[in-house]
């Protein structure tokens, strides 16, 4: 019994010197760690997606407090709402930015790009992309063995099963730039969501020849220029047979979209009838301008003394 | 021939792998395939920077003509390989399976540069010194036929600080299937040892040794009567074991030496040629013959007529297809090189480059890739790595992304022999990765 006595009585007095070494030693040895390091890390996500060019959320957090100032850091999950938050933290004004969104530029479906041989290694397209140019003609197009499905944290992608291409929901999309930096053929971009939500982007990143990239796939980008000519924005730019329309400067006229000889650029989230309006537009001009053609030949061969012959 | 069976022959220490030989063309001669109607020939068929372009659209050419011209030291001449007009340049598809520019000729009979001496007497008597050999090699676009295509005359410049005291050649030919050196070695010995004697004065060197897997003992039996009367060159056998064709397992298996890490033969004092390329610089430099043509074998088991073929470059895969006799039902993959190391080609129009050495047929049943387990750590990748490397770990680093630690691993040692995934017991594809691993840390260098 005595031995029970002894133990409690030795290992209780151990444990009090032990707490109060500890609750000295805790003062003395005390990490000052900024308290706002904690209120700003607690308002962010907590994804560590690195979306933000920082290793996760805590270092985030730190590289906000010492930087002090927010112009070049910004968490892209989320978004300016919690960006808000932190600046008031940090008791300074907040930088807006421009949501980003992103975007698949290949429309290169099972059905406009045939495939021309079978590839049968590992399903992922960093291996793929390792070995050869594509189990198609066309040699920048998707792989569609998924390595940005894969990659995404936050479920906003999934491979189309019937075109082969994958698809990112928009709403679930936190523009983290992960899938970006994993598409080994460079073909997801971010872009940014635009007003009323809409974008306006070519879905085509192949520079070939015309008539090289349009034997692989009938939506490629021949770079016949329509759009180009037809911008008065001068926001597309031709590149190596490519057209590529720079957010910034375009205003979405939707005239390129009507102009496009392979119906590839895409006008996210605008209404058809819209588009369907400015192809009217144009209709009605052409045929306003050929009626013109129409008069002033017939003018001109009044004038002329020769009798009036109907154009064919 | 069974004087080589009474000792223990020579091999690499470390690893290596056993597949079945499938010599099925080790007795079939080289036959000249008919001329192609028309040829497209890459303007990169080497290791180095891609060779100018000097011809256009419109203008006739002559067989052994310079259409593209090496850029840089690292590069090759390109020749025209039939005479004809030339139709077009553009990107086509090439054996490594990606877009390279190329140059179309359109075959009109079979017009030789007056330069070009198309005789068979054999000129043993070597006229140029040491420098002009090197020129002339350069000059006529040879480079490594072995498969990598490093141009010759690259390794026969040796930097200066560095003493090459021997000259290997390389007729180990240990990818399975493919008989391409071993029928030169049986058809051409008196032209290859004319060309030793031309590689031995371009370095200086006295010493130089054949050496040659024991599967193919009429060659060594023939080439040994030979170097008898040839003092410096001499004949090994070698053990029949993969990769024993490997430059750098070569050099270890026959003179016991270890090229350093990230470093090349002559940093051991060798220098290493292939036994096609020793023919090629035979004929460049005593015929002025540039490389326009090459041996290359059609193999499988259900090919109908397994052939070796002296093709021209530029000639497209399908036309040696024909020849061998068309391509087997169920065939499964088409593959440009030996089973080991070689790559399934996409496109049945590639041409035939200067390190092509075989076109196999593989049936649809062995072609397919097994399904993949997990590692089970078994550890037979590390057994089997003839550069004592662990493959299972490079697999993990290059599919994590984590290029500094694959760096450490040595992950560019490796030399892409495959022994690895040919042993996996889950059939991992480690080598694929490992490829990705490596281009990976390549552009880390860059960058």
């Amino acid at each position: 019994m005595s031995v029970l006595v002894y133990t409690i009585i030795t290992l209780t007095a151990l444990g009090l010197l032990a707490a109060v070494v500890i609750y000295f030693v805790s003062k003395k040895f005390a990490v000052q760690e900024d308290p706002r390091i904690e209120k700003v890390e607690a308002v962010l996500p907590a994804t560590n997606c690195g979306g933000c060019g920082q290793p996760g959320c805590h270092a985030f957090a730190l590289a906000v407090i010492q930087a002090g100032e927010l112009s070049t850091l910004h968490c892209p999950v989320g978004g300016n709402a919690v960006m808000k938050q932190v600046a008031e933290i940090l008791g300074i004004e907040a930088v807006e930015k421009d949501p980003y969104v992103a975007v698949v530029r290949c429309s290169g479906s099972f059905e406009q790009r045939k495939k021309t041989n079978v590839y049968d290694g590992e399903s992922s397209c960093k291996l793929a992309a390792n070995l050869y140019s594509g189990d198609t003609g066309c040699a920048y197009g998707c792989l569609g063995l998924g390595d940005c499905v894969q990659v995404c944290d936050f479920e906003a992608m999934y491979m189309d099963e019937r075109t082969g291409l994958p698809v990112v929901i928009e709403d679930k999309c936190t523009a983290c730039n992960a899938c970006v930096k994993e598409c080994p053929k460079n073909i997801l971009e971010l872009w940014p969501k635009g007003k009323k939500n809409q974008r306006i982007y070519v879905a085509c990143v192949n520079e070939d020849e015309g008539s090289e990239a349009r034997k692989a796939c009938a939506v490629a980008c021949d770079g016949c220029s329509s759009c180009f000519d037809i911008c008065k924005f001068d926001a597309i730019e031709m590149k190596n047979d490519l057209a590529y329309i720079d957010p910034e400067k375009c205003k979405q006229c939707l005239q390129c979209i009507d102009v496009c000889s392979v119906h590839n650029i895409i006008a996210a989230n605008v209404p058809p009838d819209k588009i369907a309006a400015v192809t009217q537009a144009r209709l009605k001009r052409e045929e306003k301008e050929r009626q013109k053609k129409e008069e002033e030949r017939l003018k001109a061969q009044q004038n002329n003394g020769s009798p009036i012959t109907p154009q064919a | 021939m069974a004087a080589r069976l009474h000792h223990k022959l020579k091999s690499f220490r470390l690893g290596g792998v056993h597949p079945n030989d499938m010599k099925l063309t080790a007795h079939v001669s080289i036959e000249p395939l008919p001329l192609p109607a028309f040829v497209t020939i890459p303007v990169i068929q080497h290791i180095g920077a891609p060779a100018k372009i000097n011809v256009q659209v419109g203008d006739t050419v002559k067989v052994g003509q310079i259409i593209a011209a090496h850029e840089g030291f690292v590069s090759s001449n390109i020749h025209a390989s039939v005479s004809g007009t030339v139709t077009g340049i553009h990107n086509a598809m090439d054996s490594s399976g990606f877009k390279h520019t190329a140059i179309d000729i359109q075959r009109d009979g079979d017009l030789w540069d007056e330069s070009i001496d198309r005789s068979d007497t054999l000129i043993t008597d070597i006229r140029l010194n040491q420098k002009e050999i090197v020129s002339r090699i350069m000059e006529m676009g040879v480079v490594g036929m072995g498969g990598a295509a490093f141009p010759s005359h690259v390794k026969l410049s040796v930097p200066e600080g560095k003493h090459v005291d021997h000259l290997i050649i390389n007729g180990v030919e240990c990818e399975p299937y493919l008989t391409a050196d071993h029928r030169l070695m049986l058809e051409k010995p008196k032209e290859l040892i004319v060309g030793i004697r031309i590689l031995m004065k371009a370095l200086g060197v006295d010493k130089a040794i054949i050496g040659i897997e024991n599967n193919k003992a009429d060659a060594i039996e023939l080439l040994d009567k030979l170097v008898q009367h040839e003092p410096g060159i001499t004949v090994e056998a070698l053990e029949v074991q993969y990769p024993q064709g490997s430059e750098k397992q070569l050099i270890q298996a026959l003179l016991d030496r270890e090229v350093p890490s990230g470093g090349l033969p002559s940093d051991v004092g060798v220098i290493v040629h292939n036994v096609g390329t020793t023919v090629a610089i035979y004929e460049a430099v005593q015929k002025n013959k540039p490389l326009i043509e090459r041996v290359v074998t059609v193999s499988g088991k259900e090919v109908r007529r397994p052939s070796n073929f002296m093709v021209r470059l530029g000639t497209p895969v399908i036309d040696l297809l024909v020849a061998a006799g068309g391509i087997p039902d169920h065939t499964g993959k088409i593959v440009s090189g030996g089973p080991m190391m070689g790559k399934a080609i996409a496109d049945l129009n590639v041409p035939v480059a200067k390190g092509m050495s075989g076109i196999l047929l593989i049936p649809e049943d062995e072609s397919k890739r097994a399904e993949s387990y997990n590692c089970v750590h078994c550890g037979k990748c590390i057994e089997v790595c003839p550069m004592g490397l662990e493959p299972y770990q490079l697999l993990l680093l290059s599919k994590k992304g984590n290029k500094e630690r694959a760096k450490e691993e040595h992950i560019l040692d490796c030399i892409e022999c495959g022994s690895c995934a040919f042993v996996c017991p889950s059939n991992r594809p480690i080598l694929d990765y490992i490829r990705l691993g490596k281009t990976q840390v390549r552009k880390l260098k860059k960058a």
